[in-house]
């Protein structure tokens, strides 16, 4: 039997659960994290703001994964994609990811979940389809002992001084209060995704980030979020692949060019650019015209989720014009987040673990987007090691009792500097965010000044946050995720600012090109009062 | 958007109500859930699928309601759509094992 967490609470006043581990989410990484921190004698408990099995950016999703077996090619494997990342990345935390990763799909398999096979009757373990595979991780977190708590997102960390001894929030449908002791936290919370339209951005709001920067965590990569990928124009399917096999065109008919002048018939990876630029001069349609028919229905069978759009609007995309829109994905597809500073996925506050997209994945994919195969991979082993990570910080900390004086660590959003105003309210927070951080001509194509206007407004929506936002009751998780967004922005903003050259999706219009003395990853330390710095240093002690 | 909970396909087992993520649905003391927190939706599909008798539509656009009507949704036999295509029925996964995401990978 695995041993589960302890009730030291329960209702009325709210629940107050101790647990060896607590794991922050309902993703991938959280799945993984909690069977990996069970699986090591931990008694656990994962809370999710929605629901573990439908929450997140995989459930709605079909993810590649990035597969690559042992063996002789893997180094080569690693070094190619290395060479596409901007020179930010660290190949050693690159063969690590794939390692682990390929070992995880393999036990996936082992405990039956139904991968496709491929003609030779092999299972074809490099993908992994969204729903099943989140319905599946359920069920083993579940048979681990793990005690799950859906709809329960977390507010805050909490410290006894030393380390981070747990998390607060609340129950959004039982509505109560909930606390969890904990001697281990890891925060598996996902990326920011600066409430754009886009599959699984419900609950990414960026509130991982924010909780760890205020226990005294550091961010990486903040500035890289100029990432968007195509989607039918109003719908939530940011999925590019059926672009791949596409032409464009302008409202007037004419052909959207390529680089070298011909009619674009890809429209994804680099070539987002053209049509970003099309798409800041007018409206955009797209017709899967480049699909051949065997394609066709490996498309509609394989990306079903992608086609749902279209049927309902009665759209054949592959004979019919369409519009297109670039959906902004934040660090969702971008690649900043909370840097990790060993190899359990330790993030230099005692106690705090982080994994999957809450995690910087700048040490995987640097400056380019880690969607299409990096980042389920690094959900997949990340998870693993924040979870084991955890269980042995929560062992070695073993009966130690916490310091008498637990402390919550929320500020904005929950506990404004001076009196809170009914006035300031979340959603126009989030949309002056929006504003900055999701136009094509601000954040696809980047200039200092623009992101110095940007800047400024985002300091004063960032003061108006900290000094007067304040919720009551349920109200306190939208005022949470709204300063969780300003924050976001804020962060991204300066380090674009900071970051003067363009580097993989980091664009700078003013400043074309590469710098050498840029070739490192940027550091962010602080929340209200924050310092942006180099990690080179850090990043060869990494790599020792 | 989430537009439709049918009432006459509905059997009120609160599944819907337990599994979207984004807990857009209330459940109700004598009927079917009801769609509280419209704005909230992501549009992603997956209550349509857990639903065991295919009773949700969520269309297709995201930004804002499209006001389609329950007997247009019946009448182009849109409900159910997407579970159909992934092989998932009454509620229950399935059709992962059948997935040709391979070949459009060798494809692309
Ligand atoms: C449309 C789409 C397609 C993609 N396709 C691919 C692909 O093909 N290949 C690939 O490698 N990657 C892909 N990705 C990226 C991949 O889905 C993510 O990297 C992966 O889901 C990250 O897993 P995660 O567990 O870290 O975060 P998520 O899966 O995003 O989960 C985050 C979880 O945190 C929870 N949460 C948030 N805030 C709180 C809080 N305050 N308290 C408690 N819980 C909270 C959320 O409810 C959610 O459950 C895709 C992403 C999208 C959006
Ligand atoms: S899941 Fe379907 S049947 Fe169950 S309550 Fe919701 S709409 Fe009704
Ligand atoms: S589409 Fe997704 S977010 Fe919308 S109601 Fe259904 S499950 Fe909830």
């Amino acid at each position: 039997m695995p041993k589960t967490a302890t009730a030291v609470r329960s209702a009325p006043e709210g629940l107050h659960l101790a647990a060896d581990v607590l794991v922050l989410g309902g993703g991938p990484s959280a799945a993984w994290g909690a069977v990996a921190a069970a699986e090591s004698g931990a008694t656990v408990v994962l809370a999710d703001k929605g629901y573990l099995g439908t929450s997140g950016a995989t459930a709605p999703s079909n993810t590649g994964t990035w597969c690559v077996p042992p063996g002789d090619n893997r180094h080569t494997v690693v070094e190619r994609r290395w060479q596409r990342t901007g020179e930010l990345a660290d190949q050693r935390w690159m063969l690590r990811c794939v390692d682990t990763a390929y070992r995880n799909l393999l036990k996936l398999s082992e405990w039956g979940y139904p991968f496709p096979s491929e003609d030779d009757e092999r299972l074809y373990i490099a993908n992994l389809r969204g729903p099943d595979y989140m319905r599946f991780m359920r069920r083993r977190v579940l048979l681990a002992g793990v005690t799950v708590l859906d709809h329960h997102p977390a507010l805050e960390l909490l410290s006894d001084g030393d380390a981070v001894v747990g998390a607060a929030g609340v129950g959004r449908q039982v509505e109560h209060d909930w606390r969890v002791d904990a001697k281990a936290v890891v925060l598996a919370t996902g990326g920011c995704a600066f409430r754009e339209r886009i599959l699984g951005s419900a609950g990414l709001t960026g509130d991982g980030y924010l909780m760890a920067a205020e226990a005294g965590a550091t961010l990486s990569g903040m500035e890289f979020t100029g990432k968007y990928t195509l989607a039918p124009h109003g719908s939530s399917l940011n999925k590019g692949l059926p672009f791949r096999w596409a032409s464009f065109h302008r409202e007037d008919g004419s052909a959207i060019l390529g680089p070298t002048g011909e009619p674009l018939r890809n429209g994804i990876g680099d070539r987002e650019e053209e049509v970003a630029r099309a798409l800041i001069e007018g409206p955009v349609y797209a017709r899967l015209d480049q699909a051949e028919p065997a394609l066709q229905g490996w498309l509609r069978q394989g990306q079903p989720n992608c086609f749902v759009p279209y049927d309902r609007a009665g759209i054949d995309p592959f004979s019919d014009l369409f519009r297109i829109t670039l959906r902004a994905e934040g660090t969702v597809r971008g690649t900043g987040g909370i840097d990790i500073v060993s190899d359990d996925c330790a993030t230099g506050v005692p106690g705090l673990y982080v994994a999957g997209d809450a995690a910087s994945r700048e040490i995987m994919t640097g400056a380019v987007s880690g969607g299409g195969a990096v980042n389920s991979s690094w959900a997949l082993a990340s998870g693993w090691w924040a979870g084991k990570g955890a269980s042995t910080h929560a062992r070695r900390r073993g009966g130690k009792a916490f310091r008498n004086e637990v402390r919550p660590l929320g500020q904005a959003g929950l506990r404004p500097a001076a009196s809170p105003r009914a006035d300031i309210a979340a959603t126009e927070i989030i949309e002056a965010v929006r504003d900055e951080v999701t136009p094509l001509d601000k954040n696809f194509f980047r200039s200092g000044a623009g992101l110095e206007k940007s800047g400024e407004r985002l300091e004063s929506v960032w003061r108006d946050v900290r000094d007067h936002l304040q919720g009551e009751g349920l109200e306190r998780i939208r005022t949470r995720e709204a300063a969780s967004i300003a924050a976001a922005g804020r962060w991204s903003v300066a380090a674009a600012l900071h970051r003067s050259e363009s580097r993989g999706m980091h664009r700078r219009t003013d400043l074309p090109g590469k710098k050498l003395s840029l070739a490192h990853r940027l550091v962010i330390n602080g929340v209200d009062d924050f310092r942006i710095a180099g990690a080179s240093e850090r990043l060869a002690e990494l790599a020792s | 958007m989430i537009e439709i909970v049918s009432a006459t396909r509905c059997i009120e087992c609160d599944i819907c109500v337990k599994v979207c993520p984004a807990n857009v649905f209330d459940a109700t003391k004598d009927g079917a859930p009801v769609i509280a927190r419209q704005e909230d939706c992501q549009t992603c599909f997956l209550c349509e699928i857990y639903c065991p008798t295919d009773a949700l539509y969520v269309a297709e656009v995201a930004e804002g309601p499209t006001g389609i009507s329950e007997a247009e949704v019946e009448a182009r036999h849109l409900f159910g759509g997407y579970a159909r295509a992934l092989g998932w029925k009454r509620g229950k996964a399935g059709g992962s094992e059948f997935d040709p995401t391979h070949r459009i990978r060798v494809a692309q």
